[in-house]
Order: structure tokens, then C-alpha cells, then sequence
């Protein structure tokens, strides 16, 4: 038996060692992607085709990549961290766990992109933008389209509107820090604290509200426009809103990860990444934010930023940790503890 | 020539085990590669720690001569005496982990680099020759306790024991202790005492706001709690229901009932939590049609603690009712018998003979569900709304907009103490009185039938869990094949299985197209390798703790519930920061997943252990020691035979853990090595259900199939039990004259 046992545990030693023994060869790239699985996979085949660079990508959430990233920072296993919402790659990029890189191609975006690049000294890099808006079920919203956020306050949608709680997810953070933005901290709270009055469920996921509403659990969920836009192309009878008083947006960023394996393929893929014709690719893939390179073709689905009001979201001041942390705590008293 | 002719003798002799333990060591430190790379290229032809000293990494040598020292001294039986040995020993394994400590990837402290120039280089993970060292030092370790009188000299229960708690403090402890460091920091960083009190202590934990009539909602521990008690009473209420059902009673569907039964535990998570919301949810079906019937408005009533109750109530009763079957088939009949002959009510019977002995299966099967209900991760995500649970806390402590890792590991330690506390309040149910009811007297009785009121209740029960089961799994089947079920789009389609699982035939070879095909063979060869060591470590460490006395028993015990930590999705996050640094650098390996899978299950196995062997007399052991079988002898000859079917459900919760578990994997995936859970995970987070039930199906197949392969494998436990009733009193009328 005891034969038994070390045989055993030498094979499984072993095993795992020949397992681990074959990483980091030459022509490879480690990609952590947090878009949508189908973007990520449209992106890496195409860089592969093209480079000839094997991409190795895994798809995590934002916020679980950050938190992979940092777990990982004794010896970093990514080279390249592309998409996802800016702030935890602002966060990354104050802590200095990505890489500074001034892109050539920096030139070609637009001026959104390029102020993000600026705000964390090259550390990341604007990639897409996502304006903030909501999505209604058109069959269980009867009567006058709501367009203004203040129409969500209305009685008809009593117990039917569903966001994310900001403490779990980027996108409910958004809003609330673009409500502060829009009306000033202590309308936005009253507003939030009537909202809530029509709030069913403050769920974990971001994305999970225009889920409810595809399927009809819920009449109105506020999410980003391009998650809505994509729900009504895979044939969810949903309206997509972007709201009149105005509204704020995401930039989804690219960072590449400091001490990573193979940074010279990293910074191929981030040139490429940032070129008209690989923001192109997003279409193919049901994913309809506006692209940061001013020469890609924004998709026709894609609600144009230029016909919504935008506000001019101050990145750095909502993405630091003392205002975020106040305004959650703000929040957790005044209308998460309702 | 007398010192050779000696060797033969030597290596032959007594002390083989110990000798061999140290040629063991010697090659492995003398040959193989120390380091998983090897730094330089002039070291490339002879990499072990010799090879490495000698270019000048000198702090290596001690750990190369070491055993050849000790091999030398036990050869010419120099006059050292043994503890002198053990001495060296210790300081060459206090000197491996120091070194390993201080010289880290990127170099070492400025003091020894004064002391050992070439340490500056840093120096990389383990390699073969490392970890089989080490492997040869535990070896020798627990011959030397063995020889000194640990565990009575049994070498056999000494060596499992000194692995064990080696593979634990490595994989248990060490993360945990380093996340448990991070509840007393404070967000800037300082440590001290007020962070953890004011965690512990937050409001949204402890708030009774629900229960009182104060606004607002209950704590996190509060919600979790009642929860995992109430999924966990219904669920052992139900598969004692089953088991008794099948044990116990003529019913005529015994196999398809257990087939049905089955089918929860091999379902991935947030499967059943779509299923639910296509049935329940506002516009589900079963909603609208009792709307439309009674004419009520239909409401969300099942996002909350109703649906995950549902869902979890589906999902754990077949593992209850596994655990209970088991304990039921092992009572013996002949209690139960003797209890009827003397006159007893069958109703008095059951309460009084069968109930009590089925005590420690209904502690364990409880245990298990509460502690799954607390961990469960995919239901709360899909069915939570507003309603929080510590699993999903955690989770969203880490990855939310606030990334507050602190706050998460003082959550982490209340889900370790709750489970802890259930475990104890479980010991002192179940008391220290004997539920021996497998010796090794032969013949035994037939059970009786069940009390009709016990058996009408069963039937009762049963049968709604029955037709709740079929319904779920119905929508899943269904789901799959149609173009959107989540919308009531029925078109019947093949479209997801195609993305998920292509196939090409493509220059006379098969090409695998389909998104879906590495994570599903990843996932299968992770479950295939862990389910087999999980079930060892779990049932060894059973027997150590049932049935050996040994030195720090209590301490041991209390070690191996610390696993029950690995439940919480932080620890993936630990198991990242811990491993992914020499010595040990397994992150980003089929390495870490696998031995996440072990410990994370390791407590199922052992709790299905000894619960079996509460069951089974002592005497056969040591009737078998006493006939002269050593101790690895007995527990491959008697031990393992009468505990198969604890061996059977080890090995299945674990295969299907392993297949099916979320929460810690997340962060333990890479792009070489993903798992189904994470594909399916992200599936259900981007709204695409069909695709995510498509998979789950195929998943469930595979499981099923293998499962009827590990059942062959196995095999059944023989007990010497009448299978009819015999007819004694015609066999006496036929002796008389």
C-alpha cells in the first residue's frame, strides 16, 4: 500500500509538473478579455490569422480579472488585459500593475480614448465607449415611450424596474455616479430614493436587468445602451433609451500587463487592437459599442453617441476610492438598507 | 569487499522502507531537475541540486548531501544514535523552507545575497526533483515516528498520516491562514485589530430588520443561515423520504426513481435556476397559467429566498438521499426483527430501533446540504434579486466595483465558522453511542416493511419532488433544442449544439470546431484525476480518525475541517497569490485545479467514511491484525470492501464537484486549462441560456456515463443478508415428527 501511495503521488507530482513544464514558448500571447465570450474569440482568431501569433485568452468579468491580475503580480501570467469597463483598468494602472505604453496608432482615436491614455500616464488606453441608458420590454410598456430617467419615476412602472447595486457592479456604479454628475449628490439620492420605490430587485450582475426585461421578468432595465441594442438584435422585443436630461458613458479600456511573458507580441496585439479594422470586427460578434478609432465604422444598430446627450463624466474624480467608497456608503444607508 | 557484500543484507534488512526512503531521496536530489526551469544553460546537462551547488548555488547542498548522510550512517550503523538522525533531518526540512522563503523569483534579501552571491538570481518553482525530495523526506519521516512507537508502530497509518497533514498545511492552511491575515487590514493598509471588529460587526451581517418590523432587509449571515437550514431540512426530510422508498418498501419504480434522483446532482449549476424562472418566473409557465386560472396578477415572488430554497431543495436532496440509502442498507435487519418479534408496533419499531440508528446518516446528510446551501454560489447569482448570501458577498467583495479583498476574507472566516459551528452541533447530536450494526456474524434479518403512516408521508413527499424534478428537466431537455426558451421562442432548432460542439471531418481527421470542446475536455480529465485522490485522502483520513489513536488526533480533525474553507469563492483568489510564486508555482496548471477539486471535497469523502465506518464492528479488523496482516493490508482486505458504498458516493460527489463547481474556479482557469463551469458561467451572465442548457445537457450525459463506469468499477458491498424471508417456523413444523 505504501508503494501504492508514493507511486501515486508521483504521478500525480509528476503529472503536474509536465502539465506546468510547457509554458511560454515563443510565439504565443496570453489575452484577458472581458467583453462578451463571442467579441473576444471573433478578436483573437482574427490576430491570429493575421500574426500568426497563437492567443491564448480566457474571458473573465472586469472586475475578476483586476482582481486575477493583482492575485497574479508576484509573477504575471497575461500580457495583454482588452475590454471591460475603465475603472478597475484606471485602478490597475494607479497601482501599477500595467504596463506604460504610448501606442503609435494613438493618433487615429478619438479624443475620449486618448484623454483615458493621458489620465493614467499611458498605463491603459480608451477601446470602446458605452453610453448609460436603459432598455423597456415593448409588451409590457403600454402607452407613451419613456425617454427621460425622470419617466422611470412614473406610477405604471411601480415594482417593474430593475438595476444592478453599485456595490457589485461597474455599471450600477456608473449611474450612480452619473446621476451625482447630472442633478448634484443630494438630488441625485433623492431621485435614487424615489427610484427605488419602483425597484424590484437591486441584482448582483450588471447586465442581469436587461436580462429580466428580455424575457419579461421585469418591464425596465437600466443597463448600457449597447447591451440593450444587443438584446433587441438576438430578437428580444426590447427598446433601447437614451435618456433626455442626459447621461453618462463607459470607456472600455486595454492595458498591457507589467512583466507579463511575452510583451513584444503584447504590444503587436494592442497596436492592432487599436486599428479601424480590428474595432470593425465587433459587429460580427452582437457587440454594438462605439468603436475609439474615429476611422471604424460605428454599426447602424449602435446608438451614436452623437445624438445622445452626453455628460462630461469626470473619469479620474468618480474613479478614485474616497469619493467611490463615500458615495457607496452614501448609498448602503440612504437607500441600500431600505 | 566486505562493505559491499554487506549491501545486499542492508538494503534487505529491517529497516528496508526507511533505506529506500532515502535512495529515494538521494536520486531525486542527486538526478532529477531541482527546478521547474532551470536557470542558466551551462547547468542544462546536470540540473538536479547537486548539479546546482556545485555551479555555485550553494545553498543548496545541504539538501543533496543530507540524504546521502543519513543513508551512510543507517549503512555502516555509524554509532549515531537515531535521534541524532531525526536532528538532521529537521534542520535540512527547516532549512529547505527557509531558503525557499527568503530566495524568491526576482532574488533575495540583500544579507543573503552577501552569503550566497548567486542567490540575487532569484530562483524558480520546484521541479521533479524537488517535490519527489520532498515526498522522500515524508516518506522517512513517518518511518522514524513509526519506529519510535507512533500510531502503535503501524507504519502504514504513520505514513498516511505524516502525508496528510503534509498536503494539508500545504493546501489547507497555508492559503487560509494567509486570507484570514487579510480581514485585520485596514483599506490604507496598516494592520491592526479594528478592521476585523468593525467587519465582523458591520450591519448588513447581523441586521434582523425582516424578522422585526423595522424597514429594510436582513443581514447576509442571517439570510445564509436560514437558508441553509431550512434547504437543508427539507432536503434530508425528502431523501430520507427516498430512501426509505427504496429500502424499505415493495415500490415497483426503484430504479427509475433512483435514476430520476440522480439527475440534480449532475446538473451544473444555474441550469436549474433557468429552469425555474422559465417555470415560476412572472411570465413563466406554471405562473401564467394559475394567473389566468384564478385570476391573480402574477408576481417575482420566486426571485429571493423561495426560488434558491427550490433550487437548492432539487439539487441536495440526491445527495441525501445517497448517505441515508447508505446507512439504511447497512442496519442490520435483525434489530429491527427482534423489535417486531417482541411485539412492538411497526409505527414503535421505527421510532424506536430504525430512527436512532439512523442518526449519524441524518446528521451527516443534513450537515452536507447546509454546508453545500452556504457555498452554493450559481443559484443565489441566478434566483438571488435583492437577496444576499454570504457566497455571492464574498464573491462580489472581490470582484465588485469595490474591490475590498479585507472585508471579503472576514466574510470568508464567518462562512468557515458557521460550517464549523454545524459541524460540531452535529457531533454532539449524534452523541458517542454506538451505531454498529455491521459485524462480522453472518445472517442476519429481513427488514421490515415500513409503518403504513411513515409510508404514506413518503409516498407523499416523494411523488411531488418527483413530478417538481421531471418538470425542471423537461424545460432543460427542451430548452436545448429550441431557439430561445427564456422567451417562450419554441422553434425547434440544432443552431446551439452546433456552436458548442461542431464537428468537422476534415483531411480524413476530425476537427473540433465547436466553442465548447477544451473546456468539456479539460473538465473531464480534471474531474477523471481528482475524483479518484479525493476519494483516497477522504476515506484514509476517515479511518485515521475512526479508528486510529494517535498523538494530535484532536488537532488533526479540527485541520481537516479547516478545508471546508476552500467552499468560499475567495479562496481561489488565495490559491493564486499562494501558488503562483516558487517554491510551489502551479497557478495556471491542471495542477491547481486538481487539487483545488481534492480539498475542496476531501470533507465529503471523509464524512461519508466515517459515517460508514460508525457503522461497522472493530472486531474484523482485528481479527485481521491478529491473524497478522499489517495495517495496509487490513484497510485494502476489510476496510475498503465494507465501506464501497461510502467509496461509491465519495467518488461521485467529487467527479461531479468537480464538474459542476463554480465559485473558487474562476479565478484558477486559464486559456489552456478552462473548465464548463466558467463557459457556462459567462453564457448565462451574456443572457444566452439556450447555449448554456445546451451544454449543461451534454455534460449531464458524460456524467451519467461515467457514473455507471465508476458504479461497475466499484462494485457493490456484499453483506451476508437474507434477500427473502425465510420460512423458519415451516422448517421447525418439518423437524418435528
Amino acid at each position: 500500500m505504501k508503494k501504492l501511495i508514493s507511486v501515486a503521488s508521483l504521478t500525480a507530482a509528476m503529472s503536474a509538473l509536465s502539465i506546468s513544464a510547457s509554458q511560454a514558448s515563443a510565439d504565443e500571447l496570453v489575452l484577458y478579455c472581458s467583453v462578451d465570450e463571442n467579441w473576444c474569440r471573433v478578436m483573437s482568431e482574427a490576430f491570429q490569422r493575421e500574426t500568426g501569433i497563437n492567443v491564448l485568452m480566457t474571458r473573465r468579468s472586469s472586475g475578476e480579472t483586476y482582481a486575477q491580475i493583482r492575485a497574479e503580480s508576484g509573477q504575471p501570467r497575461g500580457d495583454v488585459w482588452w475590454g471591460g469597463t475603465g475603472d478597475p483598468h484606471l485602478q490597475a494602472a494607479q497601482e501599477g500593475l500595467t504596463a506604460r505604453y504610448e501606442s503609435p496608432r494613438l493618433g487615429e482615436l478619438q479624443d475620449w480614448a486618448v484623454r483615458q491614455a493621458e489620465a493614467s500616464d499611458y498605463r491603459t488606453v480608451g477601446i470602446y465607449a458605452g453610453g448609460l441608458g436603459y432598455g423597456y420590454n415593448t409588451r409590457l410598456v403600454r402607452g407613451d415611450a419613456p425617454a427621460c430617467w425622470s419617466d422611470l419615476l412614473d406610477e405604471r412602472f411601480r415594482d417593474d424596474v430593475q438595476v444592478a447595486n453599485p456595490n457589485s457592479s461597474g455599471t450600477a456604479y456608473t449611474m450612480l455616479a452619473t446621476l451625482v454628475q447630472l442633478f448634484g449628490e443630494d438630488k441625485a439620492f433623492d431621485f435614487m430614493r424615489e427610484l427605488n420605490a419602483n425597484i424590484s430587485q437591486y441584482t448582483q450582475s450588471g447586465s442581469a436587468p436587461i436580462r429580466a426585461a428580455a424575457t419579461g421578468e421585469t418591464a425596465v432595465g437600466i443597463v448600457f445602451m449597447h447591451d440593450a441594442v444587443a438584446q433587441a438584435v438576438q430578437g428580444a422585443p426590447i427598446a433601447t433609451v437614451a435618456p433626455c436630461e442626459g447621461t453618462g458613458y463607459e470607456i472600455g479600456s486595454m492595458s498591457l500587463i507589467d512583466g507579463g511573458p511575452n510583451p513584444d507580441n503584447a504590444k503587436i496585439w494592442y497596436d492592432w487592437a487599436l486599428s479601424a479594422e480590428a474595432q470593425a470586427l465587433a459587429v460580427q460578434a452582437n457587440s454594438f459599442q462605439v468603436p475609439s478609432n474615429s476611422g471604424a465604422p460605428t454599426p447602424p444598430e449602435a446608438p451614436r453617441l452623437e445624438d445622445v446627450k452626453l455628460i462630461d463624466y469626470d473619469f479620474e474624480r468618480y474613479g478614485s476610492s474616497e469619493v467611490r467608497t463615500r458615495l457607496l456608503q452614501r448609498w448602503d444607508r440612504e437607500i441600500g438598507s431600505l | 569487499m566486505k562493505v559491499i557484500a554487506s549491501l545486499p543484507r542492508f538494503l534487505a534488512g529491517p529497516s528496508r522502507a526507511s533505506v529506500s526512503w532515502l535512495f529515494l531521496w538521494c536520486m531525486a536530489s542527486w538526478l532529477m531537475p531541482w527546478y521547474k526551469v532551470t536557470p542558466g544553460i551551462t547547468e542544462a546537462w546536470f540540473s538536479s541540486a547537486l548539479g546546482h551547488s556545485l555551479a555555485g548555488r550553494l545553498w543548496l547542498l545541504p539538501l543533496a548531501l543530507a540524504p546521502c548522510l543519513l543513508l551512510l550512517a543507517q549503512w555502516r550503523q555509524w554509532s549515531w544514535s537515531a535521534r541524532t538522525s531525526t536532528g538532521v533531518f529537521f534542520a535540512v526540512a527547516a532549512w529547505l523552507i527557509v531558503q525557499a522563503s527568503l530566495i524568491g523569483l526576482h532574488g533575495t534579501s540583500p544579507s543573503m545575497g552577501a552569503v550566497f552571491p548567486l542567490s540575487t538570481e532569484g530562483q524558480t518553482g520546484l521541479g521533479w526533483g524537488g517535490f519527489i525530495s520532498i515526498i522522500a523526506m515524508l516518506g522517512w519521516l513517518s518511518e522514524a515516528l513509526a519506529d519510535r512507537g507512533f500510531c502503535k508502530g503501524d507504519r502504514f497509518a504513520s505514513a498516511t498520516i505524516v502525508f496528510i497533514v503534509a498536503l494539508l498545511g500545504l493546501f489547507v492552511f497555508f492559503p487560509i491562514v494567509k486570507l484570514s491575515l487579510m480581514a485585520f487590514r485596514s483599506p490604507d493598509g496598516l494592520w491592526s485589530i479594528a478592521p476585523f471588529i468593525e467587519r465582523l460587526t458591520a450591519q448588513d451581517l447581523w441586521r434582523i430588520n425582516c424578522i422585526t418590523a423595522a424597514p429594510g432587509r436582513c443581514g447576509v449571515v442571517i439570510n445564509s443561515v436560514t437558508l441553509g437550514v431550512l434547504a437543508a431540512t427539507l432536503s434530508t426530510l425528502i431523501g430520507l423520504g427516498l430512501a426509505l422508498l427504496v429500502a424499505r418498501t415493495g415500490f415497483r419504480f426503484k430504479r427509475t426513481l433512483r435514476a430520476i434522483a440522480i439527475l440534480p446532482i449532475i446538473t451544473p449549476p444555474f441550469v436549474v435556476g433557468v429552469a425555474l424562472i422559465v417555470l415560476f418566473g412572472r411570465t413563466g409557465l406554471v405562473t401564467t397559467s394559475i394567473a389566468d386560472w384564478f385570476g391573480i396578477v402574477p408576481t417575482r415572488w420566486l426571485y429571493g429566498m423561495p426560488g434558491i430554497l427550490m433550487a437548492q431543495v432539487l439539487a441536495f436532496t440526491p445527495v441525501t438521499f445517497l448517505v441515508l440509502l447508505g446507512a439504511l442498507e447497512a442496519i442490520n435487519p435483525s434489530l429491527e426483527e427482534a423489535s417486531n418479534t417482541l411485539g412492538a408496533r411497526p409505527l414503535t419499531t421505527f421510532r424506536k430501533v430504525t430512527f436512532p440508528l439512523l442518526r449519524p446518516g441524518l446528521a451527516a446528510a443534513f450537515l452536507l446540504a447546509f454546508i453545500e446551501s452556504l457555498s452554493d454560489f450559481g443559484n443565489p447569482l441566478v434566483l438571488g434579486g435583492g437577496f444576499e448570501v454570504l457566497s455571492t458577498k464574498i464573491f462580489f467583495a472581490v470582484v465588485g466595483a469595490r474591490y475590498d479583498l479585507g472585508n471579503a476574507a472576514a466574510l470568508s472566516l464567518v462562512l468557515l465558522v458557521l460550517t464549523l459551528t454545524a459541524f460540531w452541533l452535529q457531533a454532539r447530536w449524534v452523541g458517542r453511542r454506538s451505531y454498529i450494526t455491521v459485524t462480522g456474524r453472518s445472517d442476519s434479518g429481513l427488514a421490515p416493511a415500513l409503518p403504513k403512516s411513515i409510508a404514506w408521508l413518503t409516498y407523499g413527499s416523494v411523488s411531488l419532488f418527483i413530478l417538481f424534478t421531471l418538470g425542471v428537466y423537461v424545460i432543460v431537455m427542451i430548452g436545448g433544442f429550441v431557439n430561445d426558451i427564456g422567451r417562450w421562442d419554441m422553434t425547434p432548432t440544432v443552431r446551439h449544439l452546433g456552436t458548442a460542439f461542431s464537428v468537422e471531418w476534415q483531411q480524413g481527421s476530425l476537427q473540433f470546431y465547436g466553442s465548447a470542446w477544451n473546456s468539456l475536455k479539460t473538465t473531464l480529465l480534471v474531474s477523471a484525476i481528482a475524483a479518484p485522490l479525493t476519494t483516497a485522502i477522504g476515506i484514509l483520513t476517515a479511518w485515521l480518525v475512526a479508528r486510529q489513536n494517535f498523538m494530535g488526533k484532536r488537532q488533526f480533525e479540527f485541520g481537516t475541517m479547516l478545508s471546508f474553507a476552500i467552499l468560499g469563492t475567495v479562496v481561489g483568489v488565495y490559491y493564486v497569490a499562494a501558488f503562483n510564486v516558487p517554491p510551489v508555482d502551479i497557478t495556471g496548471t491542471m495542477a491547481i485545479l486538481i487539487i483545488c477539486f481534492m480539498f475542496r471535497n476531501m470533507p465529503v469523502g471523509m464524512r461519508a467514511g466515517v459515517a460508514a465506518l460508525a457503522q461497522i464492528d472493530r472486531s474484523m479488523e482485528e481479527a485481521s491484525q491478529t491473524l497478522g496482516a499489517t495495517g495496509a493490508r487490513t484497510f485494502r482486505q476489510i476496510v475498503l470492501p465494507l465501506v464501497k458504498p461510502a467509496l461509491f458516493t465519495a467518488m461521485v460527489y467529487s467527479f461531479v464537484t468537480a464538474m459542476t463547481a463554480v465559485s473558487a474556479v474562476i479565478f484558477l482557469v486559464s486559456a489552456r486549462h478552462n473548465m464548463a463551469t466558467a463557459y457556462i458561467m459567462g453564457r448565462v451572465e451574456n443572457g444566452e441560456y439556450a447555449l448554456a442548457i445546451t451544454y449543461s445537457t451534454v455534460l449531464m450525459i458524460v456524467m451519467i456515463i461515467c457514473i455507471t463506469a465508476m458504479s461497475l468499477i466499484i462494485g457493490k458491498r456484499q453483506l451476508g443478508r437474507r434477500k427473502t424471508e425465510q420460512p423458519p417456523v415451516a422448517s421447525h413444523a418439518a423437524a418435528l415428527p
